[in-house]
């Protein structure tokens, strides 16, 4: 044995579980959600979620290149960022809003604050945020399920609808597979349903804040409903918008989300308050985005005040 | 079910190289060196000068201070020298170093005890002069936890069976082969606590071993042989109490003032033989194993046995990156394989690039992983983040002081970040009380 002896404090073990992957088991846990946006809104949709992704991680490659520093793009969670903001776009918008959306993500909202885990919001919605307040119109432009067989149909999201005091022509199992008008990636309650359970299993991600997210937007909608108290219907509250997406993969988000599982079940409720006030009081027919970044904010706070309860304290 | 705590982890375990594997007489080197302090607490002072004669058994290193218990020769043989030697927890330190003379003559101190005449204080004090230690690796005397302090009673002994590090099979053997002197072992604990309740706790991926301990203990009211969960860290003494009895050990306090004694299953074992047969500790199970190693096993091993030589006799493949002393999860990494078997060597693992891997850390993802999973329920990267601004009382607040060093969260961390080694550093740099 002629080998130098290496010499370190314990442990001398490591989980093979490093950041890469991590998330890319996010990323297969988001292939259901591709997949059924490439079924609904056709091969468009696919496309645009390829070049949100790719240009996610070139930036962020950039971005390293002038810093000098080694690109960080493979530990997966600019693909991430990517995959995620196209998600949340209509499938009408020009090829170039997705590539400005993740030029924002990642370069302002991550890179800019020190890259992954110190960005105080999550990139994708900071992205969109800033998507939907510079290109309100395309952003807004929602077609029909299944028409990019035919010719391009606009429609209104059923939360549209609903706030406009209409009722909505699509059931349960329309809204559950995602045949009715929104973003390509929240439409299809199954596949994020889907992802979600792989995320769960996997232990990858936690799932309190999702339920609890969920659950009390689903109570809240049936609560507040948009014709007085106790009118709304609480699966329709879930299956409609964004709730599931952002849910499953926006508020589980590590970084901009409180660590503790006592946190994560205020930050879920918090958040679920937040969208149905938007929903109800708001300007915005959805509140998921802005309820996320809201709570995003506060996620720090929420790890000072929740403490867990030591042993043996 | 099996019982269990909150938190920690179940590690890839490794331990099918050595678990069926039987427990193998290592032949004796040529010179053994048994240092002075294989125990926490002052290292012992020698007894013997260069030249003398020792035997097997003989006492050659007499205890100092409160925390301390003799030291045995393991060997018969001729003191070659006494002189600061290689130590796999503590650098150098004072050693006996003997030339064994083939011939195991057993020194004339090693008389069976009695038991049923002796009283508890006689028995403790059989128990101090056996040196024996908490064999699973911390080697805290066994007779400090066998005489509470006064105005402190015990209720439960608890057998610590769980040996929950990866790799480690020692205590596992032990309980297969010698499962009366186990029993034995335990019944002496409660009788010099006059305890009337006795657990032995095995985690469940040694079902063998806990069917044969219920087995062996079926006429046994008073003592229960629990499954727990194979979890890591089972075997820490606050945990494997919170599984067993559902009990806390408040913070800055010992096991005693929740009224339990944990043991090790290897000592309790040993306190039998001491008694029985008036040998003391001088010999004890270690597996060896690891990718570097051609012929894993558990082997029983003389105290002061180099490592170079259990490593011999094992054979060694090429690329050997890490050699451990104890469990890799708490185990300590060598320098150098001339220090020796001490009676806390739960194990000696050779590790090449298979298990051994050099990763970077990053940023904290904030993923939570480490809160999660911390046995003491502490929020890890929170005293991470307070410790690298050197702000030490917002360490503390977030449980800086609870932390046992297991390791869980720099395991478990995605990002890689050396969350215990630097929670080490900065509890050394806190104030002393």
């Amino acid at each position: 044995m002629n080998e130098k002896l290496i010499v370190s404090t314990s442990p001398h073990i490591q989980t093979s579980y490093g950041t890469s992957k991590l998330m890319g088991n996010v990323l297969i846990a988001l292939i259901p959600a591709v997949a059924a946006a490439t079924w609904i809104f056709g091969i468009r949709a696919l496309i645009l979620i390829l070049v949100s992704a790719c240009s996610a991680m070139l930036f962020e490659h950039l971005w390293c290149m002038l810093l000098k520093k080694p690109t960080t793009i493979f530990d997966l969670s600019a693909a991430i960022t990517g995959v995620l903001l196209a998600l949340t776009l209509p499938v009408g918008v020009p090829l170039y809003v997705p590539i400005v959306g993740t030029f924002f993500a990642i370069i302002v909202a991550k890179c800019l604050f020190g890259g992954l885990g110190n960005n105080f919001i999550n990139p994708a919605l900071a992205g969109r945020a800033f998507l939907l307040a510079s290109y309100s119109l395309p952003m807004t432009t929602w077609v029909k399920p299944f028409y990019y067989k035919v010719d391009a149909v606009t429609t209104a999201t059923p939360l549209k609808i609903l706030k406009a005091g209409g009722a909505l022509d699509v059931g349960y199992w329309d809204l559950f597979l995602g045949n009715i008008g929104g973003s390509m990636g929240e439409v299809c309650a199954l596949a994020l349903i889907i992802g979600f359970l792989y995320l769960w299993a996997r232990k990858i991600i936690q799932p309190h804040i999702t339920i609890s997210y969920v659950a009390t937007v689903a109570l809240l909608g049936w609560f507040f409903g948009y014709n007085g108290i106790m009118t709304g219907d609480a699966l329709t509250s879930i299956l409609t918008g964004g709730v599931l997406l952002g849910g499953i993969f926006m508020l589980t988000d590590y970084t901009t989300s409180p660590t503790t599982r006592l946190g994560n079940v205020i930050a879920g409720i918090l958040a679920g308050c937040l969208t149905i006030f938007i929903r109800v009081k708001g300007g915005y027919p959805e509140g998921v985005c802005y309820s996320i970044l809201l709570v995003n904010i506060l996620a720090p706070q929420i790890d000072k005040l929740v403490v867990p309860r030591k042993y043996g304290a | 079910m099996a019982r269990t705590f909150r938190g920690g982890f179940h590690p890839e375990e490794r331990k099918h190289l050595t678990e069926h594997k039987e427990i193998a007489v290592l032949p004796v080197p040529s010179v053994l060196t048994i240092p002075m302090a294989q125990h926490i607490g002052a290292p012992c002072t020698p007894l013997v000068k260069v030249g003398d004669e020792v035997k097997i058994g003989q006492k050659i290193g007499e205890p100092n201070g409160f925390m301390s218990v003799p030291v045995h020769s393991s060997v018969s043989g001729k003191v070659i020298a006494v002189e600061p030697r290689p130590h796999t927890g503590l650098g150098t330190v004072l050693s006996v170093v003997i030339e064994n003379d083939f011939l195991d003559a057993v020194s004339d101190t090693v008389q069976p005890k009695n038991i049923d005449s002796l009283s508890q204080k006689e028995l403790i004090d059989a128990v101090k002069e056996a040196g024996i230690v908490g064999m699973g690796g911390a080697t805290f005397p066994t007779f400090i936890k066998l005489s509470p302090p006064e105005g402190k009673k015990a209720d439960a002994v608890i057998l610590n069976g769980a040996e929950c590090e990866p790799f480690l099979t020692a205590d596992h053997r032990v309980m297969l082969e010698h499962p009366d002197d186990v029993i034995d072992g335990l019944k002496i604990m409660m009788k010099i606590l006059s305890v009337d309740r006795g657990y032995i706790a095995i985690e469940d991926n040694k079902k063998d071993a806990y069917a044969l301990l219920k087995e062996k203990c079926k006429g046994e009211a008073q003592i229960q042989v629990v499954l727990v969960k194979t979890k890591y860290p089972q075997g820490s003494e606050k945990q494997l109490i919170d599984s067993v009895l559902r009990r806390e050990v408040k913070s800055g306090q010992l096991p005693i003032d929740a009224g339990v004694v944990v043991q090790n299953v290897a000592s309790a074992a040993e306190i039998s033989t001491a008694l029985r047969t008036g040998m003391p500790l001088v010999k004890r199970v270690v597996t060896v194993s690891g990718s570097g190693v051609e012929n894993p096993g558990n082997f029983l091993v003389r105290i002061g046995t180099p490592l170079s030589f259990l490593a011999e006799h094992v054979g060694i493949k090429d690329g050997i990156r890490k050699v451990l002393a104890g469990g890799p999860m708490m185990g300590a990494a060598q320098y150098t394989m001339d220090a020796p078997v001490i009676k806390g060597t739960s194990g000696l693992l050779l590790f090449t690039e298979k298990e051994y891997k050099h990763y970077e850390p990053s940023d904290c993802l904030r993923c939570g992983r480490c809160v999660k999973h911390c046995p003491m329920r502490l929020m890890p990267f929170m005293i991470m983040q307070q410790a690298e601004l050197n702000n030490l009382d917002g360490a503390v607040k977030y449980g800086l002081k609870d932390c046992m060093e297991c390791g869980t969260c720099s395991y478990i961390c995605p990002s890689r970040r050396r969350l215990v080694q630097t929670f080490k550093i900065a509890k050394a740099s806190l104030p002393k009380k």
